[in-house]
């Protein structure tokens, strides 16, 4: 029995975050901004009555900033240590099923991606970089500390 | 008492079914020092409940048993197979015990000897199995009146009535954009009131006042010291604390274990207590409190406190602590060693608790709830446990805020006092940068919440409301916030550790509106706001001194009366003010009395009809007494000058003035106490004075100082013997007046022979006081 993925775009990149870890996947609309806390923190949203922490991808990878203000943004949501974040993603694309196991990345990766890397899987859609959900909660900070 | 025993037998039963896995695998490793841990913990709390409830023999069985363990922990036996076996028949023996109880049924007498004799090292392995009947097993369980639901039913069900609560938000929305439609709308508010009740009830199910937690612990105290030979007196304080029920059954054991030992080693046998000076009667105060986001659970007794030196010799001996480590701990370090497992200080064993169990339990519990405990204590003096355990799931009452447009909360108990930065009794100033506000002549740090969350803020310094906080410790700052909003209760949830690690917030929660808000940590504030919180007290306290003594203004409450009228009180005897539903106002010994919580007090200001629901009262205090003064409203804070127009007799009222361009009535809080506050003891042969009644500088200044000096006030042209009158130099009539004193309004004398006292002369005037007392004895 293979496991599922979710295809997610991430900074335009198409990358694969385990199905298991992802709850469900959300539209944000309002955001509440946490001063002072880490960048990637983009602030606490709703859904329905638990609080959402959300997490700005593209920020904990340290590829730039997702632009919040404007529109409505799809967030998946993932569980993790008994608090419930949403990760903001470019575009959610599919769940298709992994055909491997993941395999180390031997070829250099650009510096955001290497922290968050699990590995490459086999998909029918061609390879695929599965992501640590928890890297990505972590932010850039975490790695410095 | 049924329902102790029934909590008793659920314990056991939920203890029993986690020991099941323990006790077979503590069978095949009889080495295991945790499974050897969890078993002795289980006949420890047996035997602690037993002695309460009084059932000899699961009491017997399980002291026995945990001695044998004792001795096996100490290492001074080995856990064979004979031992085992004849451990885990005790603890069949209980099961079989506690299934009767909770069935209903007696605990038939019956003989345990040999179930114990098999403990014995010497005794041949008895056959552990003949057991006496304990009951009829087939007997039915009693139906219970009470179900267990697990705490995440209930955090499932809670949710989902919050998410009906948004839903319901939603509808109301559409609905109101829609066409009105009667029917509808009749069905749709029916629906509302289901759902706002529904909600109130599933977050009871969650909240439990600690009272119900402190409500046993007089019964405990009292049995446990009767069985000791010795007296205490229990002084509990906080039970309004609202706790998560959850919160409240990990706390009860820890606590019951720390009174268990107060009262065992800490207070001393009466006679012990007479020959160190103290009363015979030992005390022990158990109180709980809001602390930021915590809740802090004291348990002080004043009994002989623990001596660190002994703890720190014990734990050497007992291989706990290395020598040469020993002697770079510190007092609180040494104090900690209590929680180590295996350490008692009690050089007795006695049936109530000292074999180095409990402490170790006691913080492995808290700590599981995320908590920490504390001890301090002083040999000689008494021993004070602090358990704080964390504020997450419990409902608080805070306060919303805005700056820069975004809502925060800041829990209520940390506030002291709210201000506007533009108010007469406040002034903003910049030292070096740092803001410093003085309120009232009280000195505090300043700090703009826009500037410590990184906000722009367009709303000026000076349209800034100041909310004043008192963190856990007991140093003030201000902080100043755009706009203060409403009081709401929340529920408030951890906050994800990125958000946490800014030290700001103690965690999140959801608005009314489904929105999310942040709730601050007073105390983190002021750390990441640069605000030194240590040396405040003292420099705020120094600030204070010179304005209370040239304070020619006094900061008054104005306030309309239950009969309307528009009247000023003090605001230095204002204690607080209290809301209290009417009923609880009724005439007891003579005069009118209201109950507040456990107290009750005098009620003065009952001049109208009474409101028919909620009555508002100032709580006064003279430092010693309290009384009660009814009023309808507060009508604004303001300051009074000394232009006030006395009464003609000494009553309710001394005097008129002008508040804010309007006359109100300065109500006398001096006759409000002389003649509610219960008779006390005026002698009979008082030394009268005579002060003019139509100057307000004496009525108001000069009279409580002469009062305080053991005088009767008279005016001067009552017709009494007067022992002393008190004059301004300008008074030319003469006055009747054993001796007389005058007053000048300038410091300097006029010439030589002037023997008048500058008026604001405080030690001449007390001294021509005192002198002129004495003259009379």
């Amino acid at each position: 029995m293979s496991k599922l993925l979710l295809i997610v775009t991430i900074a335009g990149e198409r990358v694969a975050l385990p199905a298991e870890a992802v709850e469900s996947v959300v539209e944000l609309d309002t955001l509440i901004h946490v001063p002072r806390a880490a960048p990637h923190i983009a602030g606490l949203s709703a859904l329905r009555s638990r609080v959402l922490t959300v997490i700005d991808c593209m920020r904990s990878l340290d590829l730039g900033v997702t632009d919040c203000s404007d529109e409505i943004r799809e967030a998946a949501v993932v569980e993790l240590d008994g608090h419930v974040y949403a990760l903001i993603v470019d575009l959610v694309e599919d769940v298709v099923e992994a055909l491997s196991e993941p395999q180390p990345v031997r070829a250099a990766m650009g510096p955001g991606w290497e922290r968050v890397s699990l590995g490459m899987v086999e998909t029918e859609q061609g390879p695929m970089l599965l992501v640590d959900v928890a890297a990505l909660v972590a932010g850039v900070e975490a790695k410095a500390a | 008492m049924d329902d102790l025993i029934s909590e008793f037998i659920a314990e056991c039963r939920e203890m029993l079914e986690a020991l099941g896995g323990e006790v077979v695998a503590w069978e095949a490793t009889p080495n295991d020092r945790a499974r050897l841990d969890s078993i002795f913990r289980f006949v420890h709390t047996v035997k602690g409940n037993c002695g309460f409830f009084d059932f000899p023999r699961l009491e017997a069985l399980s002291h026995a048993a945990e001695d044998t363990l004792a001795e096996v922990r100490a290492g001074r036996r080995q856990a064979d197979s004979a031992l085992v076996s004849a451990v885990l028949a005790i603890i069949d023996r209980i099961s079989e015990m506690v299934a009767a109880l909770e069935a209903g049924d007696e605990i038939v007498s019956g003989d345990d000897t040999l179930l114990i004799q098999a403990l014995e090292p010497s005794t041949e392995v008895l056959s552990p199995t003949v057991a006496a009947p304990v009951g009829d097993m087939q007997a039915k369980v009693a139906a219970p009146r009470t179900i267990r639901l697990s705490v995440e039913l209930l955090d499932r069900l809670m949710s989902g009535v919050s998410d009906m609560v948004l839903a319901r938000n939603e509808l109301a929305r559409r609905l109101r954009e829609a066409p009105n439609d009667v029917p509808v709308d009749g069905a749709f508010e029916r629906l509302s009131s289901i759902i706002a009740d529904m909600r109130d009830s599933i977050t009871r199910t969650r909240m439990q006042r600690i009272e119900n937690l402190f409500v046993a612990l007089p019964r405990l105290v009292r049995d446990l010291s009767a069985d000791l030979g010795k007296q205490v007196l229990v002084d509990i304080e906080g039970g309004d604390v609202e706790l998560d029920r959850e919160m409240i059954e990990m706390i009860r054991d820890p606590l019951t274990h720390i009174i268990r030992n107060a009262v065992d080693h800490g207070i001393e046998t009466p006679a012990e207590r007479l020959k160190a000076g103290k009363r015979e009667i030992g005390l022990l105060i158990v109180s709980a409190r809001q602390s930021g986001n915590q809740i802090l659970i004291a348990i002080q007794d004043d009994g002989r406190g623990i001596n660190g030196k002994r703890l720190v010799e014990k734990a050497i001996s007992a291989g706990l602590v290395k020598k040469s480590e020993a002697a770079d701990l510190s007092k609180r370090e040494q104090l900690a060693l209590i929680f180590e497992a295996g350490l008692s200080t009690a050089s007795q064993v006695t049936a109530v608790s000292g074999r180095g169990v409990g402490m170790d339990v006691v913080r492995s519990n808290i700590e599981r709830i995320g908590g920490i405990v504390e001890v301090d204590s002083s040999v000689g003096e008494g021993t004070r446990m602090t358990l704080r355990v964390p504020l997450t799931l419990t409902i608080i009452p805070a306060l919303t805020v805005s700056v820069a447009g975004q809502s925060f909360a800041i829990p209520r108990s940390a506030i002291d006092e709210i201000v506007r930065a533009n108010g007469a009794s406040v002034t903003l100033e910049r030292l070096g940068g740092a803001g410093v506000a003085t309120i009232r002549g009280r000195r505090v740090p300043e700090i703009a919440l826009a500037e410590v969350l990184g906000l722009e803020s367009d709303v000026p310094d000076e349209e800034r409301s100041l909310v004043v906080l008192r963190p856990a410790g007991a140093d003030v700052y201000a902080l100043a916030v755009d706009r203060i909003h409403d009081h709401e209760e929340l529920v408030v949830k951890p906050a994800a550790p990125a958000i946490m690690a800014t030290g700001l917030y103690a965690g999140t929660t959801l608005a009314d509106d489904g929105s999310p808000i942040l709730l601050f940590d007073p105390a983190g504030i002021a750390k990441v706001g640069g605000v030194k919180l240590e040396a405040q007290d003292r420099a705020a306290r120094i600030a204070d001194q010179p304005t209370a003594a040239v304070v020619d203004d006094t900061q008054v409450l104005l306030f309309r009366g239950l009969d309307g009228g528009r009247r000023a009180m003090r605001l230095a005897v204002v204690d607080r003010i209290e809301e209290v539903p009417s009923a609880s106002v009724r005439p007891g010994a003579g005069q009118l009395r209201v109950q507040l919580g456990e107290t009750i007090l005098p009620l003065a200001g009952v001049n109208g009809d009474l409101p028919a629901e909620k009555i508002r009262l100032f709580r006064m205090s003279d430092g010693t007494r309290e009384i009660g003064y009814a009023f309808r409203e507060v009508i604004d804070l303001s300051v009074v000058g000394s232009e006030i127009l006395a009464a003609m007799a000494p009553g309710e009222v001394s005097g008129v003035t002008l508040v804010s361009g309007e006359p109100a009535e300065l109500v006398d809080a001096h006759w409000l106490f002389a003649n509610f506050a219960g008779t006390a003891n005026v002698p009979t042969e008082q030394l009268i004075c005579r002060l003019p009644a139509d100057d307000p500088w004496m009525q108001n200044m000069l009279r409580p100082i002469v009062e305080a000096a053991g005088y009767r006030v008279v005016s001067d042209v009552e017709d009494v013997e007067a022992d002393l009158a008190i004059l301004p130099e300008t008074f030319n009539q003469g006055v009747a007046a054993a001796r007389t004193i005058r007053l000048r309004s300038e410091p300097d004398p006029l010439s030589e022979k002037d023997e008048t006292i500058y008026r604001y002369d405080r030690a001449a005037l007390l001294t021509a006081l005192k002198s002129a007392s004495a003259g009379r004895r």
